[in-house]
């Protein structure tokens, strides 16, 4: 399944995430996974919300640089080695990861996590998770 | 269309005697009546009747906006202060104003020459004339204003400021020109995509752009826009404002309004007098003036003059557009920058960025820091920060490669960098206290 994903420019400046978590707050919008990419001059945060539309409008009216993408969410058994086994199955198929990060919240199934990927290849992906029985979310 | 033919299309000797009688007139006037040029005059050896015709104009000292400064406010006058009508000032980096004052008939002569300019767009009388320069001490919207209505054109004084209501009134009057600063254009622009106004839905044709450096890259940026023909107009406050000279359709140097406003190129550092052709520093001497005539004006502006007529069909000596003034240009570990360089790059890297930029110079130690913020356009914004590093890395590229010397790029949010109504302050030099 795919999973909308918002992405945030982020100046390096201080306070600027906490300007960002203050819009979320103010619009009610709960935030189910973030994490974030950062170089020396400036950030990308990624985040999935419960409301992404709310989010994005919110965070654009507020001044924020928004975009939307769509991540590919795959279940995996929380153990040791669990990622490295999806990661070896996609790999082998030929799909190139972009960036990948764990989905904050833990799976409604116990002993299951959630990664979510970012792919260069949308359609190959679902191939490669289809002939191995991956579960998505 | 030409609005002063038989000025705008003299002969070059008729043109050479009418400046001549100018300058002997003029000559003697200021001699009699301002005591700073006569300590000037006498200082050099110059009596009035040395100066027999054009040609001696070179014998005649230099003032320099120092003469205008020390003789704050009034210092600088030839007229009595009773005949005085009008005031400008504008204020320079220091912070101390430069006064400009102006008789009746030099308002006269200013109306005449910004109605020459709008004619060089290409201009009738059935035009309408929009002026969102900012009316007041500064030149630019009462320049453009008398000059209008001298033209003949449908006025719509607006000054600047308040854009949503600008664009209204724009929609409104059907205003076929529209004269203010390059930046502001870009802001209407910026403005009329975000409440969704088509530039069709405008009757725009032409644009008088001129009071601080723009690129030929913006202008091309300004045209797509807006959907207009975008003319540089050049002039300065201590001269007169904007009309001093003007763009013609052929869009190939400005027209020099030098029946009133006598050009001479010299080197900057001997003040020798150049050939035509050669860039120099650009030297200004009202020959018409009366309030507050100008002999030989160092204007600090660099460029070159040619005398071939124009295709258009008009005379009048051509500048080259003044793309930076030397009072601009930034020395950055020993290299000479223009800001309208650094804007000439930018424009042309493509869409990823806006035309919305700063330059900020500071020093750490003994080493210059020079960075520049640039602001990223949504449309284009990738979650992936390859993406970003790359356009980060590809205008450091193109900076080093044009400049010589290579700032650091800043990519920052849309709407960051200060909008501005009138002259855009892109400059930050932390290191000038």
């Amino acid at each position: 399944m795919l999973v909308n994903q918002i992405a945030v420019f982020l100046e390096n400046r201080q306070g600027r995430i906490n300007d960002f978590a203050k819009v979320l707050a103010n619009e009610n919008i709960d935030l189910v996974s973030m994490s974030i990419a950062d170089t020396k001059e400036f950030g990308i945060l990624r985040a999935i919300t419960s409301d992404n539309k709310a989010a994005v409008e919110a965070l654009r009216k507020s001044g924020f640089t928004v975009t939307t993408t769509d991540l590919i969410g795959v279940e995996v058994d929380d153990r040791p080695g669990g990622l490295f086994d999806i990661l070896n199955i996609l790999n082998n198929g030929g799909v190139d990861i972009e960036y990948l990060y764990s989905y904050s919240r833990s799976s409604e199934k116990k002993n299951k996590a959630v990664i979510m990927f970012k792919v260069s290849n949308l359609e190959k992906t679902f191939e490669v998770i289809k002939e191995n029985n991956i579960r998505l979310v | 269309m030409i609005f002063d033919r038989k000025h705008e299309c003299m002969s070059r000797e008729d043109m050479r005697a009418l400046q001549s009688e100018r300058l002997v007139k003029l000559v003697k006037r200021v001699y009699e009546n301002n005591a700073v040029y006569r300590k000037k005059m006498d200082e050099l050896g110059v009596k009035p009747e040395d100066i027999k015709g054009i040609d001696d104009v070179t014998k005649l000292p230099f003032t320099v906006k120092k003469d205008l400064r020390d003789g704050y406010p009034f210092g600088m006058l030839t007229s009595p202060k009773k005949d005085i009508v009008r005031l400008h000032a504008s204020s320079g980096t220091t912070g101390k104003l430069t006064v400009a004052c102006h008789t009746a008939s030099d308002i006269d002569l200013w109306s005449d020459m910004a109605a020459r300019c709008i004619g060089m767009t290409g201009a009738d009388q059935e035009d309408i004339v929009h002026v969102s320069y900012g009316y007041g001490l500064f030149t630019g919207g009462l320049g453009l204003h008398y000059g209008s209505e001298r033209f003949g054109s449908m006025t719509v004084p607006c000054s600047s400021g308040n854009t949503g209501k600008q664009i209204q009134l724009l929609k409104d009057f059907g205003a076929t020109v529209i004269a203010c600063t390059p930046s502001y254009a870009i802001y209407i622009s910026d403005h009329l995509e975000s409440e969704g106004v088509k530039p069709e839905e405008l009757s725009l044709k032409y644009g008088i752009f001129g009071a601080e450096p723009w690129s030929n890259e913006m202008r091309k940026e300004i045209e797509r826009r807006l959907h207009i023909k975008a003319f540089d107009i050049y002039g300065l406050s201590e001269i007169m404002g904007p009309g001093v000279a003007m763009e013609c359709e052929e869009q190939n140097g400005l027209h020099f309004n030098e029946d009133h406003f006598y050009p001479e190129i010299v080197d900057p550092d001997t003040l020798k007098p150049l050939p035509d052709g050669e860039y120099g520093e650009l030297v200004i001497t009202t020959l018409t003036k009366e309030g507050m005539p100008l002999i030989r004006y160092r204007t600090r502006d660099i460029t070159k003059i040619t005398r071939e007529k124009c295709a258009c069909g008009r005379t009048l000596a051509r500048i080259e557009r003044i793309t930076g003034r030397s009072d601009d240009m930034l020395i950055i570990r020993g290299v000479n920058v223009f800001p309208s360089q650094i804007e000439s790059v930018l424009m042309s890297i493509g869409d990823e960025i806006l035309p919305y930029y700063q330059i900020i110079v500071d020093r750490q130690g003994v080493l210059d820091t020079f960075e520049i913020q640039v602001e990223i356009n949504e449309k284009l914004f990738s979650d992936e920060v390859k993406k970003l590093q790359d356009l980060q890395k590809r205008i450091e590229k193109e900076m080093l490669a044009n400049l010589s010397v290579g700032p650091k790029i800043t990519l920052v949010s849309p709407n960051t960098i200060a909008r501005s109504e009138g002259k855009a302050k892109r400059i930050i030099d932390k290191r000038k206290k």
